[in-house]
């Protein structure tokens, strides 16, 4: 009967909505509220101090932020669509691995990243003190901090979404249509121009977006290099460790107004979809690189910029190998042995916060595997009232900064409440797991999403036809099928779980220190080896999660992200 | 084995009613096709009789048994989807075996049945691969194996042949037939291609815009179609507007009046009228033939297809008449441009009611 399919669907839509409400709608209002309040008394002061003449740091960091993103949408465009230009269209040598590699900035967590910049081009970076070291200068001819510093790296981490998003529009988009300009009389620059460009708007339109939400978002970088620079998502962190967490709710509601927009100007965007291709099962169409002068500038460029790619990995491996206190006042470390690595098997004080990380990853990712797999079924295979709503509500932690997220569950959970079980969860272990669930939710229910939209109705109707009950069918037939999706997207979530700092940074505790935070105690001390063996292990264990996800689960790496 | 019963069953999807107050019966062992373009509502009747849907208002029964509200996990229907919905991550016997294990059989049975299927459906070598590489034929059998090997008490097949090339549909056309008359199980069809249901079927339900039309055997739907629809729409048709008067039939279109062999309805009295005749039914020549409904006209075009060669004749200006003659050889080919004598047998004029005249 008609009632016992809706029954079905709100059995399912019950734990769904139960764990949205709590932890992700639940917080924002907190914070919200929080914003209102000064003194236990309600009143839009907070609001008019942060615009206010008051305290004009915030409204310059507003400002700091939205231009430091602004710049780094450009810069990584600069980078990304060129490259997705050269490598998709040419053919010369070695194109493959190129492109192979051009993607390899997403192997490093931000944290990391952001490190092995600050060793290469710091104050006291490699780079800048060889070349000091090679032409006898008195002072280091360049190093990277404040804006210039957030802006490379910047640049370096987000180009991908552009590279990727340009290639795989770049290659659906169907030759003949370039080919049915030339015949009608153009030429190449007029068929660039009044052709493919406007095939890659959408793209190009959609990577602008995700990369200034997620600049706006971006926390590391400014943390570590910004100085005495402010950005928005710093303040909320200062504003917090001042105590003043009214201050930082406010700034974390403004902070959300702007990437909530974004993102629903994104969804609209997205649905709007002008340029559909008509034909499918388009082949590749590369254009052979002939002129051999050409031919091999182009890849002498490829493998330089592979080496500027590559160098902070390299960077990273190779003080992960320089012991503590074998490097002091030289200018290039001279002792290397795997010490840092085996201490971490010795030292529990070492290893701990490695265990920590690897235990809440996975407690966090098991969540998501289970909330992710029930709630994408629901959004893609049933009918509801309310769906869209559902669906925005899923993807607010992914729009959401991670400071505002972390920011979020302070304010909600800093006293007891039912969704936390009558208990008070900031100041103990389980906040950190819940943090890290809340942040990767969008992340399984992606890829769930993109798995279950490819399933045909029929599949299951078929498997009912023959006899088969709901949940069997679920069991036997779409679980199965949908596996591989769910699994990538859980891994990734895992893998981004060891790795995340912004939300480590404000809720963790002594005993559930992740790596994440170490790794920021080591670069105080100024143990670097230490440090760098740590943001190994999650470069490696990135590595290897994007390799099974490639090679065992079909996925494509533009899709990794 | 069942009959199927529907009666008065109309399917509302918000304001778009799919399905109109269709009364049906489908007796038990029979080949039944619901025949229509597409958006007509003969999927939305196969899926409410396999339990997909439920219908706004009216009853489906099977035998004497109320089915209205069963869920199609408890209908015992043996489905074939237009995609053949065969389980992506299962093997062949895994696939056809699905049912049978839901059903709780016995590990030896079951294996014994999914290979006496597979050998009907001729598959007995490809069971333990993957369904990803069979061929669309290949694919087609196993999903008709799947169905069969439960024992459904119907067959309901769902454009089962529309995603296979010229020649293998026709092979499998065969394929079909054969495995039914073997089971000799009721089976619906729905197809909008006239030729697999002319071929195949017991019985035919015509149907448009949501309503069945007319319900009968291939003859009789191909040689007393019901109105102008079913007759434009099973195999080809002269079809002209004509006035009904003191007993005759007056063409404008033709510029006279036309004799018609069977009376006509009484109930058709007061309609718009059509008469249709089949382009084979029409006799052409170069010489003068007398009779009734004789007429002159142009040879415009000619086309060969082999078996048959139809000719477009130009009547008057924008009046145009298809003719459809057996290949006899090519001294009987008519040359484009050449004026000929035509001929209406009377015993072949149908008088139908118009109901597309709207469009």
């Amino acid at each position: 009967m008609l009632n016992a399919e809706k029954r079905k669907t709100a059995l399912l839509l019950v734990p769904i909505i139960l764990v949205l409400a709590g932890y992700v709608l639940y917080p924002s209002i907190e914070t919200t509220i929080e914003s209102f309040q000064r003194d236990g008394a309600a009143t839009l002061k907070n609001y008019g101090d942060f615009f206010g003449s008051k305290a004009s740091s915030n409204l310059e960091a507003l400002w700091n932020s939205v231009y430091i993103s602004i710049l780094s949408v450009l810069f990584s465009a600069l980078i990304g669509v060129p490259l997705a230009f050269i490598f998709n269209r040419y053919d010369f040598p070695g194109r493959k691995f190129f492109s192979g590699a051009a993607i390899m900035p997403i192997v490093l967590p931000s944290l990391v990243g952001v490190m092995s910049f600050m060793f290469l081009y710091g104050e006291a970076g490699l780079v800048p003190n060889a070349i000091k070291d090679l032409f006898n200068l008195s002072k280091v001819p360049f190093s990277i901090g404040g804006v210039s510093g957030i802006l490379l790296v910047h640049a370096y981490t987000m180009y991908p979404y552009f590279y990727m998003t340009c290639s795989s529009a770049i290659n659906n988009i169907d030759p003949s249509l370039e080919d049915a300009a030339y015949n009608l009389g153009s030429n190449r620059w007029t068929v660039f121009l009044k052709v493919t460009f406007p095939l890659l708007t959408p793209a190009l339109v959609a990577a602008s977006l995700l990369v200034f939400m997620v600049s706006m978002a971006s926390f590391s970088a400014p943390f570590l290099l910004a100085g005495g620079f402010r950005v928005l998502s710093l303040q909320i962190y200062f504003s917090k460790i001042n105590g003043n967490l009214e201050m930082a709710a406010t700034q974390s509601v403004i902070l959300s107004v702007v990437s909530i927009s974004f993102l629903l100007f994104m969804r609209w965007f997205q649905n709007r979809r002008d340029y559909r291709m008509a034909s499918k099962g388009i082949g590749a169409h590369r254009s052979e690189v002939s002129n051999p002068f050409l031919k091999w500038t182009m890849v002498c460029l490829g493998i330089v910029a592979m080496i500027i790619l590559l160098l902070p990995h390299a960077t990273l491996l190779i003080l992960s190998l320089v012991p503590e206190g074998t490097w002091t006042w030289q200018i290039y470390p001279t002792t290397f042995n795997l010490e840092n690595y085996i201490l971490l098997f010795k030292d529990t004080s070492i290893w701990d916060p490695v265990r920590n990380s690897l235990f809440m990853a996975f407690v966090a990712s098991f969540g998501c595997f289970a909330f992710g797999i029930i709630t994408s079924y629901a959004l893609v295979k049933r009918k509801f009232i309310g769906k869209n709503l559902l669906d925005i509500l899923v993807m607010i932690p992914w729009a959401l900064p991670a400071t505002v997220v972390g920011m979020n569950l302070i304010l909600a959970f800093n006293k007891p409440t039912p969704f936390s079980f009558g208990q008070t969860l900031v100041g103990t272990f389980w906040i950190l797991p819940l943090a890290y669930f809340v942040r990767f939710i969008p992340l399984v229910v992606r890829s769930t999403s993109a798995v279950l939209e490819q399933l045909d109705d029929s599949i299951e109707e078929a498997a009912q036809n023959l006899g088969a009950k709901w949940f069997y069918t679920f069991r036997k037939i779409v679980l199965p099928i949908i596996m591989p999706g769910v699994l990538s997207g859980t891994l990734l979530a895992f893998v981004q779980a060891v790795g995340e700092f912004p939300t480590s940074v404000l809720l963790y505790t002594l005993s559930n220190r992740p790596i994440s935070i170490e790794i920021m105690n080591q670069l105080r001390m100024f143990n670097l080896g230490q440090a760098a063996a740590y943001g190994m292990i999650q470069v490696g264990l990135i590595a290897i999660v994007l390799f099974i996800s490639y090679k065992f689960l079909g996925v494509k790496s533009e899709n990794s992200m | 084995m069942s009959a199927v019963n529907l009666s008065n069953i109309t399917k509302k999807f918000g304001d778009v009613t799919a399905v109109k107050e269709l009364d049906l019966k489908i007796e038990e062992g029979e080949f039944f096709t619901f025949l229509g373009p597409s958006g007509c509502g003969k999927t939305t009747t196969l899926r409410m009789i396999a339990g997909f849907y439920y219908p706004t208002a009216g009853k489906v029964k099977f035998n004497d048994r109320d089915m209205t509200t069963v869920p199609p996990e408890k209908r015992n229907t043996g489905m074939v989807f237009q995609n053949y919905a065969l389980f992506p991550h299962m093997t062949v016997a895994e696939n056809v075996a699905f049912g049978l294990k839901v059903r709780k059989l016995e590990r030896s049975k079951i294996k014994e049945k999914v290979k006496e299927v597979l050998g009907k459906v001729r598959l007995e070598k490809f069971i333990d691969r993957q369904v990803s590489q069979l061929s669309g034929g290949q694919q087609q059998r196993v999903a008709l194996a799947r169905a069969l090997a439960i024992e459904p008490d119907i067959l309901l097949l769902d454009e089962p042949l529309s995603n296979l090339d010229a020649r293998l549909r026709d092979e499998m056309r065969t394929e079909i037939l054969r495995l039914q008359r073997d089971y000799g199980i009721t089976t619906i069809y729905v197809t909008h291609d006239q030729v697999e249901a002319l071929s195949m079927s017991d019985r035919i339900a015509v149907f448009n815009e949501g309503m069945c039309q007319q319900i009968g055997t291939p003859t009789e739907i191909y040689n007393d179609p019901v109105n102008d629809f079913v007759a434009e729409f099973i195999g080809e048709t002269n079809l002209y507007n004509v006035a009904y008067k003191d007993n005759r039939f007056h063409c404008a279109a033709l510029g006279m009046e036309i004799q018609v062999e069977k009376p006509l309805d009484e109930r058709l009295r007061n309609q718009e009228l059509k008469i249709s005749i089949r382009p084979e039914a029409i006799r052409v020549s170069d010489e003068e033939i007398t009779g009734p409904n004789a007429l002159r006209g142009k040879v415009k075009i000619v086309q060969f297809t082999g078996a048959a060669v139809h000719t477009l004749i130009e009547l008057s200006k924008g009046v145009q008449l298809k003719v459809t003659t057996l290949n006899e050889g090519s001294f009987t080919y008519l040359q484009e441009g050449v004026e000929v004598v035509l001929q209406l047998p009377p015993e072949k004029i149908r008088v139908v009611p118009s109901i597309r005249e709207r469009a």
